[in-house]
C-alpha cells in the first residue's frame, strides 16, 4: 500500500488502479471533441462585448470573404428553438437566457453569433473579423450596484422551499452570555473543468448524436429534443470521458441546441470548441454570496442562538439559489435557530451548481464564526464543536444516519499536531513567516436518486456493466467494476463497464455527490437479479432471495466469501441448467423515499434527488474535518498554506484510492477557493475581466506541499444499499474558513471576504 | 489568429533584411508586419488572442549558434539574446556572481516557459494588462492609440503606480528586466547599419501619450546581446506574488550591493511589478551610498523609491508593499554571505 492507495479500513473496498488509468494516461480516452467526425464542419463563437442592450448591427463582408466560411449565423438567422424551463422548474435549462433569439444582449459574453467554416482556424478568423455595432444600457454588476432588486428566495426558487427556524432566536440572542454578529463575503469562481465546453453535432436522418462533455447524459437528450421539438428518442448523448464538471455541467446549456440545429440546417455534422474565456460566460459559474450570522452562546460555549442571513447574486431571467441554510442551520445543537435567503437580481449570466453549491459560501460564514465565537470564549474551537456535536438536528429534531464528525476532529486534530498549537494569536513563527493553525467542519449531504442498470453475465464469467453514468474523472468506471465483481464473485479484469452514453439505461445526474451512492445500489441490485436467475436454475425448490444472498460468488474467486460459503455456485452448471450462455438483467432501483413518478422522471431526464436534510425521518451527512497550516511572511504579506489535513467519514468507501484522490482534490480546491480564486468583474461594465487561467489564479504545485487524507471507517445502514455518502463535494467544503481560522492565529487579524490576498494582511 | 507567412532565417543579416522590409512610416514596432519569433511564448500567445496581427513570423531560433553564448568570464557578463532563460538561471557563475539575474530568471514564468523562453523575448514581452490582452474591450490606448483606457477605473489590482501617464498604466511585466537595468546592462542591437550599443535603460519606454510604443527599438533591429559590468555577488532579486510559482510580481526588487568596510560605497535599486517600464529607483540609491546600513535607513530609500508613486483604486497597496519589498531585499542583500 502506498499513500495513494492507503490500506483499507473496516467497510472499505479494496484500492484498486484506476480502470481507465492507461486509456488515459496514453492519450486514448476520447473525450467529446476528439471523436471522430465524417466530414465536419467547424463553429467558432461570436460573443457581446456588452453586458446589456441591444445589437445595432453586424458587420459581416469581411468575415464572409475569409476562405472557407460557409455561414455566420446571428439572430437574423438563427435556427428557431423551443424554450426549456430552469431545471429547478421541471426544465433542463441551466439558464432561460435564450441566445440567437433577438437583438437582445442580457449578459457579458453572450453568444450573439456562430461561424461556421470548413476549418476551425477559418471559424476563429472569421469570428475576429465580425464587427458589432451596439447600443449599450448601463448594466447593474453585482450587489452594491444601482437597479439591482432584492428578494426572498422563498417563493420564487422551485427548490427553495423553507427558510429553516426552530424556537425564538430573537429572544435567545437577546439573553445569550456571549454574542456574536459578523458578516462575511465569497466572490464570483468558475469551475474551469480542464475539456473545454466543447459540442459535435452530427445527424443521421432523423437521429441526432451529440458529443458532449455533460454531467447528465438524459438531462442534455431530453432538454435538446425539447428545444429542438423532436422526439427524445431520436437524440443520443454521447461522451464516455468527461474531462471534470464540477457541477458546470450539470444542467444544459444553450450552446448544444444551437449547434444542432444548424447542423441540421447544414446537413453536416459541426464541431464546436469554445475558448476558455468564452466557457465564463457561455457556461454556469458560481455567484457571489453574502452572509451575517449572529451566534448567541452560553459561557460553556453550548450555542442558544443561531441566525443565517444569505444574500445571493442571479441573473435578471433566473431565481437561482444555493440556500445552503438548509446545513447550516443544523450542523450543531442549537434550540432556537433563525435564517433567511435573499436572492439580489442583476444583469448577468444565471449562475449554477458548482462544487458543494450551497455548503462552500454557507460554512464559510457558519465554520469562521465558529471560530471567532471560540476566540469570544477562550476555548479551543475543537472543544466548541464536540459541545455542540448532535445526532440530532435542531429544526425538526430527526436523527443523524450517522455522524463521525468529532472522530474525524480528533483523528485529524492527531495527524496534524493539533496540540502543539501555542492558541494565542502570533504567537508562532519561524523566520520570515508567521505560523497559524486552523480548523473547520465539513460536511456534505448523503443523496441519492433513482437509476437503472443492466447486467450481462456469460458462462465464462466475462461479465458487462451498463449504466448511464459520468466518469468526471471520479472513478465511476473503476467502483461499478469493483461493485459488480464483488457482487458476482467474477474477478475484476473479467468486468467490462459501459457508461457515458444516453442509449444505456438511465443514470442520475452527476451532481450532488450521489452517483456512487444511485449506480453502484442500482448495479448492485441488478447483479442480485442475475445471481438469482442462476439459482433458481440450480435449485428450483429452495426461497431463492435468501439463499441467493447467502450464496455469494458465483465465480468462486478465492479471496470472496464464496471459497467460505458452504455451498457455492457452481457456474458452468447453473449455465447448463438454464440452457443458456448469457444472463442479462435490467433493472431500476430507487432510493427510500424518492416521489412517485420517479422513474418516470428518470426516463426523461429528470434527477429526483433525495436525502440530506430532507428526508422524512431522518437526516443524512458525510462529514470530516480539516486542519490547516498557514504561513504568512511578515515582509511581503504573503500567504501560503503548507499542510492541509482532512479526516472524513462517509460511509462505506467503495475504493480508498479514487476516494482519497477526490479528497486530495477537494482540498486543493478549498485552498485554492480561500487564497486564489476569484472572477472579477468590470463593475462599470459587468463584464469578467480575468477570464483567463493567466488571470483566474489556481494553485500550482509548488503551492500545495502537503496534503494528508486520513479515512475514517464508518458504517451506515440507513441510507442506501451501497452503503455509501458521497464525498466528491465533501473536502472542499471547510477549507475555506480553516484557512481564514489560520490566518487570524497567524496575525491576529480576521478576514471576512475570500478569497484572501496580502494586500488584506496588515501585520 | 489570423493568416500569416512563416520564414526561417539562418543569419542575422537577412533576419535584419527580412524585417527592414516589412517596416512601414509611423507605425509603431509592435504593428509591424514582419515580428521575429524566438521562444515565441508572448508573440503567438497575442497573436492567438488577435492583439497582434503580423502578416509575417520571422523565426530567428536558427541564429542561436551564434547567439545563445554565455560569458560570464571577465570582468562583464555577456549574455546571448537567445540563449534559454532556464539555461541562464542554471548557470554556476551566474548564480554565484550575480544571483539577483540568476533569480530574476529563476522565479519568472513556469519551467515550460523558461525551457522556450529567449532572454531577448523576454525583455520584450508585453504588458498582461487584461483590458489589453482582451480586443473586445475597445478602450486600449496601447492598442487602439486614442481610444482611452478601461483600465484606469476598471480592475487594476495588477496595474502600476509609477511611470503611469493618463494614457496607460499597464504593468511591464518581466522580472529581468529589472535585474539588467539595475545593475547598468548595455544591448548590442544588431541592424541594417551592423550593431551598435546601447544602454538597457534606454530600451523602455515610459508611455507618456504614445502607450503603443513601448521600447526604442526601430523594425528590423534585434537584440543579440546582453552585457553587465562588474561583478554583483551581493545581489538579490525578491518578488512577492500571489501564489508560489507562475505568477508575476505584485512587487519585485533587483537589489545590488557593494560594501566594503561596513559601508555602502555602491547600490543598485529596481523595481518590478509596480510599474509601466523597468524601474530603476536611483533615489533610493542616492540614499544608500556611503551610508552605514540599518533598518532605518533601508526604510528611508524604500520611502524614496516609492515617493512618486500613484495608485488608484484597487492597486493602492501596491506602494505599501513595494517599500516593503525593497526594505526586504536590502536587509537580505546586506546580510548574505559572500
Amino acid at each position: 500500500m502506498t499513500a495513494a492507495a492507503p490500506e483499507p479500513k473496516a467497510n472499505m473496498g479494496q484500492p484498486v488502479p484506476r480502470y481507465d488509468a492507461v486509456a488515459k494516461v496514453t492519450g486514448r480516452a476520447t473525450y467529446g471533441s476528439d471523436m471522430p467526425l465524417d466530414n465536419p464542419a467547424y463553429a467558432f463563437l461570436v460573443t457581446s462585448a456588452i453586458s446589456k442592450g441591444r445589437i445595432n448591427s453586424f458587420e459581416l463582408d469581411d468575415a464572409k470573404r475569409v476562405r472557407g466560411v460557409i455561414d455566420i449565423v446571428t439572430y437574423q438567422n438563427a435556427p428557431k428553438l423551443k424554450e426549456s424551463k430552469l431545471f429547478s422548474n421541471g426544465g433542463y435549462a441551466g439558464t432561460t437566457i435564450q441566445p440567437l433569439k433577438s437583438a437582445d444582449v442580457a449578459h457579458d459574453g453572450e453568444i450573439i453569433a456562430v461561424v461556421v467554416a470548413e476549418s476551425y482556424e477559418a471559424a476563429r478568423e472569421a469570428a475576429n473579423r465580425v464587427k458589432v455595432s451596439y447600443t449599450a444600457i448601463t448594466p447593474a454588476a453585482s450587489f452594491d450596484s444601482p437597479g439591482t432588486t432584492k428578494a426572498a428566495a422563498k417563493g420564487q426558487n422551485g427548490q427553495f422551499k423553507e427558510d429553516p427556524q426552530v424556537g425564538d432566536f430573537a429572544k435567545a440572542f437577546d439573553e445569550a452570555e456571549v454574542k456574536l454578529t459578523a458578516s462575511y463575503d465569497t466572490p464570483t469562481q468558475h469551475h474551469n473543468p480542464m475539456e473545454l465546453f466543447s459540442t459535435s453535432c452530427v445527424w443521421m436522418g432523423d437521429d441526432l448524436v451529440i458529443y458532449e462533455p455533460s454531467q447528465y447524459v438524459y438531462g442534455l437528450k431530453n432538454g435538446v429534443a425539447e428545444q429542438l421539438g423532436i422526439d427524445a428518442d431520436k437524440v443520443r448523448v454521447v461522451n464516455p470521458y468527461v474531462g471534470g464538471g464540477f457541477g458546470s455541467r450539470g444542467s444544459m446549456t444553450p450552446r448544444t441546441a444551437i449547434i444542432a440545429g444548424i447542423a441540421r440546417r447544414l446537413n453536416r455534422p459541426i464541431k464546436l470548441v469554445p475558448t476558455r474565456d468564452q466557457g465564463f460566460t457561455i457556461a454556469t459559474y458560481r455567484a457571489e454570496t453574502r452572509h451575517e450570522i449572529k451566534l448567541g452562546a452560553s459561557r460553556d460555549g453550548k450555542l442558544v442562538a443561531l441566525r443565517h442571513e444569505g444574500a445571493e447574486v442571479s441573473s435578471r431571467a433566473d431565481p437561482y439559489c444555493v440556500g445552503g441554510t438548509k446545513t447550516t442551520t443544523r450542523l450543531y445543537a442549537c434550540p432556537n435557530v433563525d435564517s433567511l435567503v435573499s436572492i439580489v437580481r442583476a444583469d448577468r449570466n444565471t449562475p449554477g451548481f458548482m462544487r458543494s453549491p450551497p455548503e462552500v459560501p454557507y460554512l464559510f460564514a457558519l465554520e469562521s464564526a465558529m471560530d471567532e465565537l471560540a476566540v469570544k470564549l477562550n476555548m479551543d474551537p475543537v472543544e466548541l464543536r464536540r459541545v455542540n456535536d448532535t445526532i440530532n438536528e435542531p429544526i425538526g429534531g430527526k436523527p443523524y444516519t450517522s455522524r463521525a464528525l468529532m472522530a474525524c476532529f480528533d483523528e485529524a486534530a492527531k495527524a496534524f499536531g493539533w496540540a502543539q498549537r501555542s492558541a494565542a494569536p502570533k504567537s508562532m513563527s519561524d523566520g520570515d513567516w508567521l505560523i497559524g493553525y486552523g480548523c473547520a467542519a465539513t460536511c456534505y449531504p448523503t443523496q441519492m436518486a433513482p437509476s437503472a442498470a443492466r447486467v450481462r453475465l456469460q458462462r465464462d464469467g466475462r461479465t458487462r456493466v451498463e449504466i448511464a453514468g459520468h466518469e468526471i474523472g471520479t472513478g465511476a468506471y473503476t467502483i461499478i467494476a469493483q461493485t459488480a465483481s464483488e457482487r458476482l464473485g467474477v474477478p475484476l479484469e473479467k468486468v467490462s463497464v459501459f457508461i457515458g452514453d444516453s442509449d444505456l439505461p438511465p443514470a442520475p445526474v452527476a451532481g450532488g455527490s450521489n452517483s456512487t451512492a444511485s449506480t453502484c445500489s442500482a448495479v448492485m441490485m441488478v447483479c442480485d437479479q442475475v445471481r438469482q436467475r442462476l439459482f433458481k436454475a440450480l435449485m428450483p425448490n429452495e426461497s431463492l432471495t435468501d439463499k441467493a444472498k447467502e450464496t455469494v460468488g458465483i465465480g468462486q474467486t478465492p479471496t470472496t466469501q464464496a471459497a467460505k460459503s458452504d455451498r457455492p455456485l457452481d457456474l458452468e452448471k447453473a449455465f447448463d441448467a438454464l440452457g443458456v450462455g448469457v444472463v442479462e438483467e435490467y433493472g431500476e432501483w430507487k432510493p427510500e423515499g424518492a416521489p412517485l413518478d420517479s422513474f418516470k422522471a428518470m426516463h426523461s431526464g429528470h434527477a429526483r434527488l433525495v436525502g440530506g436534510a430532507a428526508m422524512k425521518d431522518k437526516i443524512a451527512y458525510a462529514f470530516g474535518a480539516e486542519f490547516v497550516e498557514v504561513r504568512v511572511n511578515r515582509f511581503t504579506h504573503e500567504i501560503r498554506c503548507p499542510r492541509l489535513v482532512g479526516a472524513f467519514a462517509a460511509g462505506r468507501i467503495l475504493n480508498p484510492r479514487t476516494a482519497r484522490s477526490q479528497l486530495m482534490g477537494g482540498l486543493i480546491w478549498g485552498m485554492s477557493s480561500a487564497l486564489l480564486e476569484a472572477t472579477e468583474i468590470d463593475e462599470r461594465t459587468a463584464r469578467y475581466v480575468n477570464d483567463n487561467f493567466a488571470d483566474y489564479l489556481v494553485p500550482v504545485n509548488a503551492d500545495v506541499p502537503g496534503v494528508e487524507v486520513i479515512l475514517i471507517s464508518e458504517q451506515d445502514d440507513h441510507i442506501n444499499p451501497a452503503g455509501a455518502k458521497g464525498l466528491g463535494e465533501l473536502a472542499n467544503v471547510g477549507t475555506n474558513a480553516a484557512i481564514c481560522n489560520a490566518i487570524y492565529h497567524a496575525t491576529g487579524q480576521r478576514i471576512r471576504k475570500l478569497p484572501v490576498r496580502l494586500e488584506n494582511i496588515e501585520v | 489568429m489570423r493568416p500569416f507567412s512563416y520564414q526561417r532565417v539562418t543569419d542575422p543579416d537577412m533576419a535584419v533584411q527580412v524585417l527592414s522590409a516589412a517596416a512601414a512610416a509611423n507605425n509603431p514596432l509592435t504593428k509591424a508586419a514582419a515580428q521575429p519569433l524566438a521562444g515565441g511564448t508572448t508573440l503567438i500567445d497575442l497573436m492567438k488572442l488577435d492583439v497582434m496581427r503580423p502578416a509575417a513570423i520571422v523565426d530567428i531560433n536558427p541564429l542561436s549558434e551564434g547567439w545563445s553564448a554565455v560569458d560570464p568570464g571577465g570582468e562583464s557578463l555577456r549574455l546571448g539574446a537567445l540563449a534559454k532563460m532556464s539555461d541562464v538561471a542554471a548557470h554556476d557563475e551566474i548564480q554565484r556572481n550575480y544571483p539577483v539575474v540568476a533569480n530574476s530568471l529563476k522565479l519568472a514564468a513556469s519551467a515550460q516557459l523558461r525551457n522556450m523562453a529567449t532572454l531577448g523575448g523576454n525583455v520584450m514581452q508585453r504588458t498582461r494588462c487584461s483590458y489589453f490582452r482582451d480586443v473586445s474591450y475597445e478602450n486600449c490606448n496601447k492598442r487602439n492609440p486614442g481610444s482611452g483606457c478601461a483600465a484606469m477605473d476598471g480592475v487594476n489590482r495588477m496595474h502600476a503606480v509609477l511611470g503611469t501617464s493618463d494614457q496607460c498604466i499597464a504593468t511591464y511585466p518581466g522580472d529581468f528586466a529589472q535585474a539588467l537595468i539595475a545593475l547598468d546592462a548595455s544591448i548590442e542591437i544588431t541592424g541594417r547599419s551592423g550593431t551598435r550599443s546601447m544602454p538597457f535603460a534606454e530600451l523602455h519606454k515610459a508611455p507618456g501619450n504614445t502607450p503603443e510604443i513601448e521600447t526604442t527599438l526601430q523594425p528590423g533591429e534585434l537584440i543579440s546581446a546582453f552585457v553587465i559590468p562588474g561583478r554583483w555577488p551581493r545581489s538579490v532579486y525578491l518578488k512577492a506574488r500571489d501564489r508560489q510559482s507562475y505568477e508575476f510580481a505584485l512587487s519585485s526588487a533587483a537589489v545590488a550591493l557593494d560594501v566594503q568596510d561596513g559601508t555602502i560605497s555602491d547600490a543598485r535599486v529596481a523595481l518590478g511589478g509596480v510599474a509601466t517600464v523597468p524601474w530603476r529607483a536611483r533615489e533610493a540609491e542616492a540614499l544608500l551610498k556611503g551610508q552605514r546600513f540599518d533598518d532605518a535607513l533601508a526604510q528611508r530609500a524604500a520611502d524614496a523609491a516609492f515617493a512618486d508613486a500613484r495608485g488608484r483604486q484597487h492597486n493602492g497597496f501596491k506602494i505599501a508593499l513595494g517599500k516593503r519589498v525593497v526594505a526586504r531585499a536590502l536587509q537580505q542583500a546586506v546580510t548574505m554571505e559572500i
